[in-house]
């Protein structure tokens, strides 16, 4: 069949604009500025160690809230009516409509030093609290905007397992603790997987979040790289060299997520 | 039990909804500028205010320029893309699936550096020429394309392939018979794919913020606007776009449930 020609156009498109991106993005973090080779930027991002490693912690810890507060629910809507459940999800989903520039602005409404939250503490007598500009605010803000990917993912596995399934386990003997940590519990993990991934990445390339919610403070990767492309701090080739260390930190956080799948199926996730 | 993962439900729901309220409720807010939390009064000033704003309408209509030429065009080559994967051996096609996933793993910011890498190289190359629409468009097709071709490929492996054959030995040429045969039969991916091109168009900020230079796209306009201090205009925005969501989404709900309705009671038709 001479089918395969039909994509012939897209094949240059992609070349184009996802292959040479790339190839550029790896050639300027590894020349200067005239266009040697060089080092010199990577060990640039050396020195931006501590953002890395906060950008990472913030971004895990979100994860691990998105996760914790994102299962229950999603369990809990799995069993009830299937008519509810629709409207239970659509609800979930409706604040994703939204763009998350407004998501989080809503926050800093709420958290600033005369905001809604301060301002009510301090109607009650009480102190006001430094909510605005702490890393508290940004995880926050990451887990708001990004606890629906970690819903969706969850709730589409949970739903699929078969009932009959469970009743074979409480059958045999299992009680509802066992059959939970026993037969669901693993059997979502394509759904956790997925979930952690759809939240994680985002979580911790975020530069907007930090921006808005977190001051000048509490940096991240994203904001480094943004700084280095549009900001003050113009250099291309080291923002480059920190977009490429953050491309293969994601690269490996994922491998070593996949290891936990036992690669039976991604449910409904979007990996390679 | 039930009560307590009703009030589960309420709390998260209040987390997801409360922030958009406040957003919605500030809107009608008669403050002079003073703060953004102190109530003094309703008014409907921040929406007349905002619509004698020409940025924000030409951000609106640059947006919806971008967001119609982007999923039209990705939406055809992304449709003949993957009837052409479809077509390649094994081998080849997880190349190039490969490839076309990787702007959809690799973070956003690093994907929006990249493309404003090249298409700063091309305006270099082109003399004075600088980014805006044109730089817009290109990366919203590229970021839109992996999104049509996952949503068509389910269908084009769910199609028998001796149907596109038997065209061809009733007397199709291949043309018409990819138009008659294979293109109805893979229409429901390929709307799919459109409608979720043109939204995540509409929505994206962090490519465009990359690859805009100085043209304003509405994510951006609104970006601007929460990096000045005080600015309830944003809200009665917020408010505006909520509401638009909100009364498609009940359309299409409300549409969806006649279909379905209409479809069981003409199978109900049917089998008698």
């Amino acid at each position: 069949m001479k089918a395969k020609s039909i994509a012939a156009p897209y094949l240059v498109w992609m070349t184009i604009f996802i292959v040479v991106p790339m190839m550029l993005v790896i050639g300027f973090a590894f020349t200067d500025r005239s266009g040697a080779f060089t080092l010199r930027n990577l060990e640039g991002v050396g020195q931006y160690s501590n953002v890395f490693l906060r950008s990472i912690w913030l971004g895990a810890l979100a994860t691990l809230i998105c996760l914790v507060l994102g299962y229950p629910l999603a369990y809990i809507i799995s069993h009830m009516k299937a008519k509810r459940q629709s409207v239970m999800i659509m609800l979930v989903m409706l604040p994703m409509w939204m763009n998350f520039l407004l998501r989080t602005y809503a926050w800093m409404t709420l958290l600033e030093d005369n905001g809604i939250i301060n301002t009510f503490l301090a109607s009650l007598g009480l102190g006001k609290l430094q909510l605005i500009n702490t890393q508290g605010a940004v995880v926050l803000g990451m887990v708001y905007n990004y606890i629906p990917y970690m819903i969706l993912p969850l709730y589409s596995v949970l739903t699929k397992i078969d009932q009959s399934v469970i009743e074979a386990a409480q059958d045999l003997g299992a009680n509802q603790r066992k059959v939970f940590f026993k037969v669901i519990f693993p059997m979502s993990t394509p759904g956790m997987i997925s979930g952690v991934t759809m939240v994680f990445v985002p979580a911790v390339s975020t530069f907007i979040i930090s921006k808005m919610l977190g001051g000048g403070a509490n940096l991240m990767i994203g904001d480094l790289i943004d700084m280095q492309f549009l900001g003050s701090a113009y250099n291309p080739n080291l923002g480059s060299a920190i977009s490429l260390v953050l491309m293969v930190i994601i690269l490996i956080c994922m491998g070593i997520m996949n290891q936990f799948d036992d690669g039976e199926s991604n449910g409904g996730g979007i990996m390679i | 039990m039930k009560t307590l993962s009703r009030f589960y439900i309420f709390l998260i729901f209040l987390f997801l909804y409360a922030p958009i309220f406040v957003l919605i409720i500030f809107s009608f807010n008669d403050s002079a500028t003073m703060s953004r939390s102190v109530w003094s009064g309703f008014s409907m000033k921040w929406y007349s205010k905002l619509f004698q704003d020409r940025m924000l309408l030409e951000a609106l209509r640059n947006t919806l320029v971008i967001a119609l030429i982007a999923s039209v065009v990705s939406t055809v080559l992304g449709t003949s893309a993957a009837i052409g994967i479809n077509a390649m051996n094994r081998w080849m096609k997880r190349v190039v699936m490969n490839i076309t996933n990787f702007p959809m793993v690799n973070p956003e910011i690093v994907t929006g550096v990249s493309l404003m890498l090249l298409f700063v190289f091309a305006a270099r190359g082109m003399g004075n020429a600088s980014l805006g629409m044109i730089s817009l468009i290109l990366a919203h097709i590229t970021f839109c394309l992996p999104y049509v071709i996952l949503s068509v490929m389910p269908k084009l492996r769910q199609m028998d392939p001796h149907l596109y054959e038997a065209a061809q030995d009733l007397g199709c040429n291949p043309v018409s018979a990819l138009f008659k045969v294979v293109l109805p039969e893979i229409m429901p991916g390929v709307i799919t794919g459109m409608i979720m091109a043109f939204t995540l168009s509409i929505d994206d900020f962090v490519i465009s913020y990359f690859t805009s230079g100085t043209t304003q796209t509405l994510p951006i306009f609104i970006y601007s606007m929460t990096r000045k201090r005080i600015s309830p205009e944003i809200n009665a925005l917020s408010t505006l776009l909520f509401g638009t969501i909100m009364v498609l989404l009940l359309i299409i709900n409300f549409r969806n449930n006649k279909e379905n309705k209409a479809e069981i009671a003409g199978e109900e038709e049917m089998g008698r």
